[in-house]
């Protein structure tokens, strides 16, 4: 698996080369065309770089998750990967496509407090946004969307809240809407920004499962996670962060002391998570 | 009688509140309240510049130039916030105060000139006057509705998803700035309409208070839309009729007065939403938790002598809660009523046998919770409100099997229960 895993650094930037993955490239294989390419990619808020030169090629599909220390352009690089934040350089491309061109490719979770959940649509029309990208300009969705949008919320187990006002619901089961709407957009590649900050044990599980069988059906999925005990559990492919990508690749190849210790710096209480994780990270999950 | 003219007016005041309630709900719902105030009394600068050039009154020429400044004070809000580092509130301001000054100031300027300036009439734009409407009039506003009417059904899906979720809608490829500049455009076009019947100080209310009236009343957003241009409709209409028979009484307060009038009913008599629909079910949740907490405090002093039913005075539990008299007599006598307690000659109060079975109950939850909190941190996640929410709910059937396992060797489980 490896072998198809690159990891590239830019070498002309004046700063000095973060670790790099011992990963051995065969650049002699001939590639296919890359899922995401992600090349030199900089993001400036006010003249502030929140994110630099960053590059990124996964050529396989993977369960990512995207760690790194608060502040460290996680979701940035989510946002800036989908074109939601302006690039002051760089280039993102998506199975060799610009992503304007591949927009139906793409599932996206957004973080929980980006919308307004009083807003007055149901559960079910939540989902059915998600069908809206493939249906294009002036079309409504019709039976068959609807279908689609009651079997995603089956696979969120949430069915019976289908004709709720989306506010009625908890935190945990809002997270699970947003997934089923991006399930609904019948993505390729999904992104979802922290899907399980603040969620309870019964929605993180659900997420876990649908992890699973996003990945058993060789789609790739791009997570922004927080919880550093987890990412064995969950991911198997890492991309570390700290303004400036630290390491990517296999977790077992990147989700290491060294590595941690690299992106986190000095911040020892989260680096005791990180060993604590370590340790057990051959001990079964009890709960999950 | 309704005479021709009051009939015209009628049917051009209604149109104005329908199409200003149906756009204006999609202000409310992003936020943009204000966005539409400001845009009103942006207009009125236009108006002046627009009688100035054509020279007379000529309602076509006034509103277009009232549409052209309310989009540019507009443009200079969204310009104020993104390339400096003005706040948008204080970017509405500025823009409401500083377009509505110079409007005053330009149309004193027309007015005080001689020949032309009682032409214009122009006062009528700042606080509103239906009567001058003629049928042309009526015809231009009928047009205008149904062109916001049109735009809206036809980009309804679109609007739906910019207006729900920006980004989501941008990730799908929806240009969400040009929906959302037309958008702002259909709310200006709204304005322009209501200008001449209610002015540009009382427009705001005419797009903000039927939508935030409608969504008291429905959760679906076509709901919402189809309830707002009723109300709005209404609220012109009816605000006409009014002022018509009062004829001393300027439109446009009026009008506003009639929206108000429909704001404060849904605000207190819509069901679920409404103001004494939430204080009952805040209520009735408040006295159910209380219950609940006395039947847990009465298990609790009551399980050492089970099976045999111990008897307790209102002082015995006064001493253990902080509930004033009243309330906890209060809440005995219905837990009496209920059966779940008996009461002796000599006011001392024990379980009955249904009393026994649902206290305990309700203290295996609460004992539960005090476990999964104390010693099982992982699943605090779950933690909802924990006086209502059935632990079974929240875990799964194993897990919860070993709580209750847990419980017993800790000999906290009810024993009434086993």
């Amino acid at each position: 698996m490896s072998a198809t895993n690159t990891f590239t650094e830019t070498s002309d930037s004046g700063f000095s080369s973060p670790p790099q993955v011992d990963c051995p490239t065969s650049d002699n294989v001939p590639a296919s065309t890359p899922i995401l390419d992600v090349h030199d990619v900089t993001v400036a808020y006010q003249h502030k770089p929140v994110l630099w030169d960053v590059d990124l090629t996964l050529n396989r599909p993977h369960l990512v998750g995207i760690i790194g220390p608060n502040g460290a352009g996680k979701s940035t690089l989510l946002k800036a990967i989908l074109g939601l934040v302006p690039l002051a350089s760089g280039t993102v491309s998506i199975l060799g496509k610009p992503l304007a061109q591949q927009r139906r490719l793409i599932g996206y979770v957004p973080q929980r407090e980006s919308v307004d959940w009083d807003f007055p649509i149901s559960v079910v029309d939540t989902v059915l946004l998600g069908t809206y990208g493939h249906l294009g300009w002036f079309r409504r969705p019709g039976k068959s969307e609807r279908e689609l949008a009651h079997d995603c919320l089956r696979q969120v187990g949430l069915e019976e809240f289908a004709k709720r006002q989306i506010g009625q619901l908890s935190g945990g089961q809002q997270q699970r809407v947003f997934l089923a709407r991006a399930l609904a957009q019948q993505a390729h590649i999904y992104f979802m920004d922290e899907p399980m900050a603040g969620v309870d044990a019964a929605t993180e599980r659900v997420i876990f499962d649908l992890l699973r069988r996003l990945r058993e059906s060789g789609k790739t999925v791009f997570v922004v996670h927080h919880d550093l005990r987890t990412v064995r559990d969950y991911f198997d492919y890492v991309v570390l962060l700290n303004l400036r990508l630290v390491a990517s690749g296999p977790t077992d190849q990147v989700f290491t002391p060294e590595k941690l210790q690299a992106a986190y710096g000095g911040r020892l209480p989260i680096l005791d998570a990180a060993a604590e994780a370590l340790r057990t990270r051959e001990a079964p999950h009890d709960h999950l | 009688m309704i005479t021709y003219n009051t009939l015209i007016v009628l049917i051009g005041t209604s149109l104005l509140g329908a199409s200003a309630g149906l756009v204006g709900s999609f202000a409310v719902l992003r936020r943009r309240s204000l966005t539409g105030d400001a845009l009103a009394h942006a207009a009125l600068p236009g108006l002046c510049v627009a009688f100035l050039i054509v020279g007379e009154r000529s309602l076509p020429a006034m509103l277009l130039g009232a549409f052209a400044s309310g989009l540019l004070g507009i443009g200079v809000i969204s310009g104020l916030r993104r390339w400096t580092r003005i706040k948008e509130d204080t970017a509405i301001g500025i823009v409401l105060s500083v377009f509505f000054g110079a409007g005053i100031v330009l149309s004193r300027c027309i007015q005080n000139t001689p020949g032309t300036g009682s032409k214009a009439g122009l006062d009528s734009y700042i606080l509103g006057k239906t009567a001058g409407m003629i049928f042309q009039d009526v015809v231009l506003i009928a047009g205008l509705a149904a062109f916001c009417l049109g735009i809206l059904l036809l980009f309804y899906k679109e609007f739906r998803v910019v207006s729900f979720d920006p980004s989501f809608a941008r990730v799908q490829g929806w240009p969400a700035v040009s929906l959302d500049l037309l958008l702002m455009s259909l709310i200006a076009v709204a304005v322009v309409i209501g200008l001449p019947a209610v002015g540009v100080v009382l427009m705001a209310s005419l797009l903000i208070l039927p939508g935030a009236s409608a969504r008291f009343w429905t959760d679906e957003l076509d709901w919402l839309l189809v309830l707002a241009t009723i109300f709005g409709l209404l609220t012109g209409g009816v605000g006409t009729l009014i002022s018509t028979w009062y004829s001393l009484l300027p439109a446009g307060p009026i009008i506003v007065l009639t929206g108000t009038a429909l704001f404060l009913l849904s605000l207190f008599f819509a069901p679920r939403r409404g103001a004494i629909a939430r204080w009952l079910s805040a209520y009735r949740v408040h006295s159910q938790l209380r219950r609940d907490k006395l039947l847990t405090l009465l298990h609790d002093v009551s399980e050492p002598y089970w099976p045999e039913s111990s008897e307790w005075t209102i002082e015995d539990l006064a001493s253990r809660k902080s509930w004033p008299p009243r309330t906890l007599k209060g809440l005995l006598h219905n837990l009496v009523i209920w059966g779940q307690l008996d009461v002796s000659p000599e006011g001392k109060y024990r379980l009955t046998q249904s009393g026994w079975q649902m206290s305990a109950e309700l203290a295996r939850n609460q004992r539960l919770w005090q476990l999964i909190l104390t010693e099982h941190a992982e699943w605090s996640g779950c933690l909802a409100n924990l006086d209502q929410t059935d632990v079974r709910e929240c875990v799964p059937a194993e897990f919860h099997a070993q709580l209750d396992r847990e419980l017993r060797a800790k000999n906290r489980y009810p024993r009434v229960l086993e």
